[in-house]
């Protein structure tokens, strides 16, 4: 059982909710990425999405283009990314940790060497925004392989025989893009999102986070409702972009963010 | 190496998933892979109706003003002293360049697909021009992103774009140019896939972009075959186009490719020259990656980081290439070569003086290129160059490079 199946699995059982947490690796600085991460954990993160900055984040919005760019600006690499959770795993052996980001610095890397050196640094799932299914024959064996997990998303558009097709390549969890959009743009639909949630769990048991417009305990508690868990991306990383100068301010403005949130998804607990 | 293409090999390209060899594909975020497949299905419907072709050769003849005429460049030939050089006129189109041969098939396409709000990312702003006018010509919406730099060199274009009704949006992340308006039309498609169609303006772009921009471009090589059996009794002995994203070059390349004996020669740009960096030539000095949902040569860094391009021309301003150039690089059937920005204008300004024709900055590589090769061939050989564009809108930057203020 993967890490990621684990903790997921374990949440399940209790009847809890997991709260996925992302940062871009690198933003505001690389120094201070893997102190984030432990922030992240100490204020309720089940699972990291730790982001791989990219020079053309299509599919976000202002926000991560942004963290993107700090993170560039120090030269933040996809080879140290993976060094930094290989710091952070030195310290946390069980949270699960997500690489999310776009396939070129992958492709640049060397598919085979990159999966080796995730693996080896103790990452768990690899998630890539333009990456889908059909142009992954050649990734897949090599994270399956290394018991990486592959995770793709599933959005709004997303017809059900690609639901089914997606979900056969997936392993540890699906992300559900909850609103036609990029990152951090719109308001989320909550009933929308349900009813289509509820619709993708007959169509695969595979867990299901739901990312995209979640910003408060509110968001995160209706979404959390539905889903296995929910992914929060945008409101954290503007979070370090308004506190960028000050690293203990940050931690304690990420925390201030995430622990309403982890009480929220508890509250759900049955 | 050359290798001999045949009809049935051509027609087998791009695959089912849309590849030329290892390059193209589908790369997009989920959201968009629906729209796609669905635009894949309609278009090879629509390619073999004969009312959707009617009306897009009607479109051509009656408001782009084709076929554009193949016209023997006499003074430029006799004083390069080589080769004959004819120029392919596509400046005589409705708007200045081929751009709007591309511009009409998509707009048809999402007029017959009812949608009714079409989106463009444009460098030089003649495809933004092109698209703004189709739909002023077939009353849709029009947005047209810009990057803010662009904005800044192609005021005239821009200025075009909002008399013409569209809404021109300049963008301002990353480096202000091409790639980044393309990245910001891609985000407005995701948030807007319902009711928006994306009129992508080179053969580059997730499949089947590439496929259909190639096609409706193909208007250019199949008069230029026909016009030089017509003029000269043979085919050309070569052809020379610029390629930023390559829209141009495959639309003049495509038809002559199992022909042999016809050579093909792409011209990038080379900025200020190939061994600077700063350039806009990934087929010469760029690898593969995968960037704007194709895998094709890119221009990178080490850790796959999109590089910064450098061009007098905003229109070759780009670090990607469609992907059917990368497979004609590969199996060397088509040979890509660079000039410089000091090249690109001494071709702009001898075409100007020699044979009253001023051509697009874009163009102006071509024209430098052909007048090398040229030079090396015999006198009973022709060489046609696609004039993709026309120089007016280029008339501030030239000035700016000369010193003189307008």
């Amino acid at each position: 059982m993967s890490r990621i199946e684990g903790v997921l699995t374990a949440l399940k059982g209790q009847g809890r909710k997991a709260l996925i947490p992302y940062i871009t690796a690198g933003d505001p600085h690389p120094d201070v990425t893997v102190d984030l991460m432990h922030t992240l954990v100490k204020a309720g993160a089940d699972i990291i999405e730790l982001g791989v900055p990219f020079s053309d984040p299509m599919a976000d919005g202002p926000v991560i283009q942004l963290a993107c760019e700090r993170a560039l600006v120090h030269g933040t690499s996809l080879r140290q990314v993976i060094a930094m959770v290989k710091e952070f795993r030195e310290s946390d052996a069980s949270t699960p940790v997500v690489l999310m980001g776009y396939l070129n610095p992958m492709e640049a890397m060397g598919y085979e060497e990159f999966a080796d050196a995730a693996k080896d640094a103790g990452v768990d799932g690899i998630l890539t925004v333009d990456l889908p299914p059909e142009e992954a024959d050649e990734v897949i064996p090599l994270f399956t392989q290394r018991s990486l997990d592959a995770i793709f998303l599933l959005s709004p558009t997303t017809t059900d025989e690609r639901i089914r097709a997606i979900s056969e390549h997936s392993s540890g969890y699906v992300y559900y893009v909850s609103i036609k959009g990029v990152t951090g743009s719109a308001t989320i639909d909550v009933d929308e999102v349900a009813s289509k949630v509820n619709h993708i769990h007959e169509l695969t048991a595979l867990p299901v986070g739901v990312g995209f417009g979640i910003r408060d305990a509110e968001t995160a508690e209706a979404v959390g409702r539905v889903s296995d868990g929910v992914i929060v991306g945008s409101v954290l990383v503007d979070t370090i972009a308004r506190n960028q100068a000050d690293t203990d301010q940050l931690k304690r403005a990420l925390t201030d963010l995430l622990h309403p949130m982890r009480e929220a998804l508890d509250s759900l607990a049955s | 190496m050359s290798v001999k293409l045949t009809e049935e090999m051509l027609s087998a390209l791009p695959d089912a998933r849309g590849h030329f060899g290892a390059f193209g594909g589908r790369f997009v975020s989920e959201t968009l892979m629906d729209s796609l497949m669905i635009l894949e299905q309609e278009y090879s419907r629509l390619k073999q109706d004969p009312e959707f072709q009617a009306r897009f050769d009607k479109e051509l003849a009656d408001y782009v003003g084709r076929p554009t005429p193949l016209y023997f460049a006499e003074r430029l030939s006799r004083e390069t002293g080589g080769a004959q050089i004819w120029l392919k006129r596509e400046d005589l189109c409705h708007t200045g360049a081929h751009k709007v041969n591309n511009t009409i098939g998509q707009a048809l396409l999402a007029s017959f697909l009812g949608k009714k709000r079409i989106i463009a990312e444009t460098g030089a702003g003649q495809h933004g021009v092109a698209t703004a006018t189709v739909c002023a010509r077939l009353g849709l919406e029009c947005h047209v992103f810009m990057g803010a730099e662009d904005v800044q060199r192609q005021s005239l274009n821009v200025f075009r774009m909002k008399l013409l009704g569209a809404t021109v949006h300049a963008v301002e992340s990353g480096t202000k140019t091409l790639k980044d308006a393309m990245n910001d039309a891609m985000r407005d498609w995701v948030a807007n896939v319902d009711d928006t169609f994306y009129i992508i303006g080179t053969v580059a772009g997730p499949h089947p972009y590439p496929l259909l921009v190639r096609d409706f471009q193909s208007v250019i090589g199949r008069e230029t075959r026909r016009q030089a059996l017509e003029k000269t009794g043979k085919l050309p002995d070569a052809l020379v186009a610029c390629v930023g994203g390559g829209s141009n070059a495959i639309g003049l390349f495509y038809p002559f490719l199992s022909d042999e004996s016809v050579e093909l020669y792409g011209v990038e740009a080379g900025g200020l020259g190939i061994d600077t960096g700063k350039h806009a030539a990934p087929l010469c000095a760029g690898r593969p990656g995968v960037l704007h949902g194709n895998r094709t040569y890119l221009m990178e860094d080490e850790n796959g980081q999109i590089a910064g391009t450098h061009s007098v021309s905003a229109g070759l301003d780009y670090p990607g290439v469609g992907p059917e150039h990368s497979w004609l690089k590969d199996i060397g059937r088509a040979n890509y070569v660079s000039v410089t920005d000091d090249e690109a204008m001494e071709g702009f300004r001898k075409l100007t003086r020699v044979e009253g024709i001023m051509p697009a900055l874009e163009s102006a590589h071509a024209v430098a290129y052909a007048i090398k090769l040229a030079a090396t061939m015999d006198k009973d050989q022709t060489v046609v160059i696609n004039v993709s564009g026309r120089g007016d809108k280029d008339i501030n930057t030239v000035a700016n490079l000369e010193g003189i203020e307008i």
